[in-house]
């Protein structure tokens, strides 16, 4: 019981009639990984946003870190320990990578509320030092990120949410915009990431990946969690067979 | 791995070049347009724009011509400034003429003399008890006209989401208004010797030129310019960041609104007079200046010193007009040229960073 991080019991979301998360009942434990799959459409995104409090779950209740939480918002959440990569990049295009890096979690050289000075240089010795440790490359961090191809920017993304990692990491599909490279890319930040203890929640529809990477998958189907199967005890016919509704008629967790 | 494998779908980004400055440009084009001016200066008039031709005055540079083009941009330019955070962060304000109208009229009455001449003034807003008060009292009294019209414009934006087109465009009625009704449309006259010496001389340019270093060194170096440029780029990643973007918007309309005031209070100090009517049109002149010197009005990008070269190219085209001798009207038609150009320009710059 003490090493679960992340428990929902009964989380549900619904917009008007659409029943996009019913009665999901998940358990993360420490440093485990975790893929979530399903079709288009079954839940997953809903499923993060409502951990991450980027909206308000309809119903359940949702235990981090050893005491049930109601956060506010994103922020709250982020403060908790959670750190995510949204499907939709959470990125400033006009700002460079040490700043988007640092967004809303700036350092100061000096406080003045919201005239306090940045530590430009600190944040940028940093960001080099997160990319470095994340083994991402971004060849010129002082560039706007606007002009750096989709994968550099999911990388910053990703290496954001890295960089300031502590107690849970999840990511929404964070490969499926990429190169067969910059997946490479992203698939060693995560190997890090098991490698430092830091728990995970990978959505993905990349079931080679999730193979490869994961410790456990959980299925949804249709706004429900319809499997949770150990990766040494499935491959990826059966995988597909929950994904699509051949398997598994009851909820499992 | 290969060197250029980065990058999806043949993308154009060359990783070690750092992107060439957009003030660069802007300060190209000021060069340009002056070696413009001086060129047909000579081949048509027979005149120097810039050099001085004259032979009683021993200078090199035409130093009157230099001291107007500042001069006349000075005050709007420090409109320009406020107007400058806002389009970054991907606002507009329409409202600075009328607030620098409705500020001048208030300012004025708290800034007048008691006896003009040996005579009770005519112009006497305020009985006797509120006239000759230090200048304090009214330079204060139009932070706060500045300060309260900008807070307003900036809580409807922020907390009723109207759009800011919207929101000051009603300030920009609302507040003229105010200032046609302080005085019943009379103008407000006679200041004190103290507040009439802030707009003397060259002190406006000096105060822009102030105001310019403290906003830029505001924009490049704390939170608060870092901010304005992340809600301006991507409003929803500020707020998935933790940036209390609401008020921060708040912020940035009241300073706006401040430093429209402060601009009031130079016009109506240099003018010895207030009127209902001053200000008018400031705000597409303080916008034009602003695009013109690369701060795009989709948000994100731009800065003060941008703003400063814009407003440097703005005189420069006015007082080139003049210098040429053409009507008064074909200024302001061009004015209006310039700053479709300079949006056009700007949409241009836009489309050539969509992505595929
Ligand atoms: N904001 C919303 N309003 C209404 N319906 C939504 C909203 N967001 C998601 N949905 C619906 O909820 C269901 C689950 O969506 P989502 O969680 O995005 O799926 P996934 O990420 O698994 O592809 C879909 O039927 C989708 O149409
Ligand atoms: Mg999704």
């Amino acid at each position: 019981m003490d090493d679960i991080v992340l428990e929902t019991r009964g989380l549900t979301k619904r917009y008007g009639g659409v029943h996009a998360l019913e009665d999901a009942n998940f358990i993360l434990r420490k440093g485990e990984h975790v893929a979530v799959v399903g079709d288009n459409g079954a839940g997953k995104s809903t499923f993060v946003r409502q951990i991450t409090a980027v909206e308000q779950k309809s119903a359940g209740q949702i235990f981090f870190d050893g005491r049930e939480v109601n956060f506010a918002g994103p922020l709250e959440a982020r403060e908790a320990g959670i750190e995510t990569v949204f499907q939709t990049l959470a990125l400033a295009d006009d700002l460079d990578v040490p700043s988007n890096l640092f967004l809303g979690r700036e350092l100061f050289r000096f406080r003045l509320g919201p005239f306090s000075i940045l530590d430009r240089k600190a944040m940028r010795e940093r960001t080099l030092e997160a990319l470095k440790t994340t083994a991402v490359k971004i060849p010129n961090v002082d560039n706007p990120i606007r002009n750096m191809s989709g994968g550099q920017r999911q990388c910053v993304s990703i290496a954001r949410t890295a960089a300031f990692a502590s107690k849970l990491v999840i990511m929404d599909e964070p490969t499926a915009a990429l190169g067969v490279q910059e997946t490479a890319q992203v698939e060693n930040i995560i190997r890090g990431l098991k490698e430092r203890g830091v728990p995970l929640v990978l959505i993905s529809h990349n079931l080679r990946q999730v193979i490869e990477l994961v410790d456990r998958i959980v299925v949804f189907r249709r706004g429900r969690i319809v499997a949770s199967l150990r990766k040494d005890e499935t491959d990826g016919n059966d995988i597909v067979s929950y994904i699509t509704g051949v398997k598994g008629g009851q909820d499992a967790a | 791995m290969s060197e250029a494998s980065h990058g999806l779908g043949g993308l154009k980004y060359d990783p070690r070049k750092k992107e060439r400055p957009q003030e660069l440009n802007v300060f190209l084009a000021l060069v340009v347009i002056v070696v413009a001016f001086e060129l047909i200066g000579r081949l048509f008039l027979g005149d120097s724009f810039l050099f001085n031709t004259r032979e009683n005055v021993d200078t090199l540079f035409n130093n009157q011509r230099l001291s107007i083009i500042i001069l006349q941009v000075s005050i709007v330019g420090i409109i320009a400034l406020g107007v400058t955070q806002v389009i970054i962060t991907g606002g507009i304000d329409l409202s600075s003429g009328s607030i620098v109208g409705v500020t001048a009229m208030v300012t004025m009455s708290f800034a007048q003399t008691a006896m003009v001449n040996g005579n009770p003034n005519p112009k006497a807003i305020f009985g006797e008890g509120l006239m000759d008060l230090p200048i304090l009292v009214p330079v204060l009294v139009g932070l706060a006209c500045g300060l309260a019209a900008g807070f307003i414009n900036g809580a409807l934006i922020a907390y009723t989401r109207i759009p800011p087109f919207i929101a000051t465009l009603g300030m920009m009625v609302t507040a003229r208004g105010a200032a046609k009704w302080w005085s019943k449309g009379n103008p407000i006259s006679f200041p004190t010797e103290q507040y009439a010496a802030i707009g003397q001389g060259m002190n406006p340019v000096l105060i822009f030129m102030a105001l310019a270093i403290l906003f830029h060194c505001v924009m490049t170096y704390t939170r608060y310019g870092k901010h304005c440029y992340a809600i301006g780029s991507n409003e929803a990643a500020a707020r998935m960041s933790g940036i209390n973007v609401n008020a921060h918007k708040v912020l940035v309309y009241t300073i706006a609104g401040m430093l429209a005031a402060l601009a009031a209070v130079v016009l109506s100090s240099r003018n010895l007079t207030a009127q209902a009517g001053m200000g008018v049109m400031y705000e597409l002149d303080a916008i034009a200046m602003a695009v013109i010197g690369g701060v795009s009005l989709a948000g994100g990008r731009g800065s003060i010193l941008g703003t400063v070269l814009g407003a440097l190219i703005f005189g420069v085209i006015i007082s080139g007009f003049t210098f040429l001798k053409l009507d008064a009207y074909y200024q302001e038609m061009v004015k209006g040229v310039i700053i479709v150009a300079a949006v056009v320009l700007d949409q241009w710059r836009q489309r050539g960073r969509v992505r595929g």
